[in-house]
């Protein structure tokens, strides 16, 4: 019988901004496996720094927590968690909202959500105030 | 990031060399605020001709020093952008603000 899917990655780091670029890189390279062309590459790129971010910058608010991502690959497939176990989002709807951001006075874009919606082929969130959230995405590569 | 100011034509170039992400908009914003507010340019123009990553802290970067630039009478222009970061520009809506320019060749830095 075959597994349901082909490999798994787990990584777990504190929530220091210069993670960021070393949680993107650390997913591309697992997800280049799957031999996706350089476009879904740099989707999957964007979409992990924004996700990992929003852990950085609302779920600790710059304090020290960890960040944690599982990555499963599939046949035509990579499926990215990225969890914190932060403040959480109390209204997760208004949160997904173009430029809907609750810390405009750090020059954010309030963009974030939406880019991970447009850049991925599936976005999940799920969040429990006080206990953190977890942002599940899906990037279909498929094989000509 | 590699600046140039030319007092004939008042303008500043700001060549960004790095990914820009959280981490770093933050280091890029202080040395952009800086030279805007010491030469106070006509234009500010960033060459992304290097940039090979941008996320949407750029937007919030891009969009504060387009204000900064407003505040001493410029405008700011960005040039040079690679097809996956104009998706996250075209996306913002950053172009009603900005300019974006492609292939302008920066004499300078060659
Ligand atoms: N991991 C998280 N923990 C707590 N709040 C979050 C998290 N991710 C996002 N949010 C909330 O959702 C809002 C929208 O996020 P996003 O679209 O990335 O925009 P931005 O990061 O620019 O504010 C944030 O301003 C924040 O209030
Ligand atoms: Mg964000």
């Amino acid at each position: 019988m075959k597994n349901l899917y082909e490999n798994e990655m787990r990584l777990e780091f504190l929530s220091k901004s210069n993670n960021e670029a070393f949680a993107r890189i650390t997913v591309a390279a697992f997800a280049s496996q799957l031999d996706p062309t350089i476009e879904q590459l740099a989707d999957i790129k964007t979409a992990v720094s924004e996700a990992v971010t929003n852990c950085i910058i609302h779920a600790y608010e710059e304090k020290e927590g960890i960040i944690k991502i599982v990555c499963k690959l599939f046949a035509d497939s990579i499926v990215i968690e990225i969890s914190d176990t932060g403040r959480g989002i109390e209204n997760i709807e208004e949160a997904k909202k173009p430029l809907y951001t609750s810390k405009p006075n750090l020059e954010r874009s309030g963009m974030g959500f939406t880019i991970m919606e447009s850049f991925m082929d599936e976005m999940n969130v799920e969040s429990v105030l006080g206990l953190g959230t977890k942002v599940t995405m899906k990037k279909i590569i498929t094989k000509e | 990031m590699n600046c140039i100011y030319t007092p004939s034509s008042k303008l500043l170039t700001l060549e960004i060399t790095e990914e820009i992400d959280h981490h770093t908009a933050e280091k890029i914003r202080r040395r952009a605020d800086y030279e805007i507010q010491r030469h106070m340019p006509r234009k500010t123009i960033f060459d992304f001709n290097s940039v090979t990553f941008m996320d949407s802290a750029g937007i919030g970067m891009i969009i504060g020093r387009y204000k900064m630039a407003a505040n001493f009478g410029g405008t700011l222009e960005i040039v040079n952008v690679k097809p996956s970061i104009k998706r996250i520009l075209e996306m913002s809506g950053i172009f009603k603000l900005v300019e974006i320019k492609e292939n302008i060749v920066n004499e300078k830095f060659v």
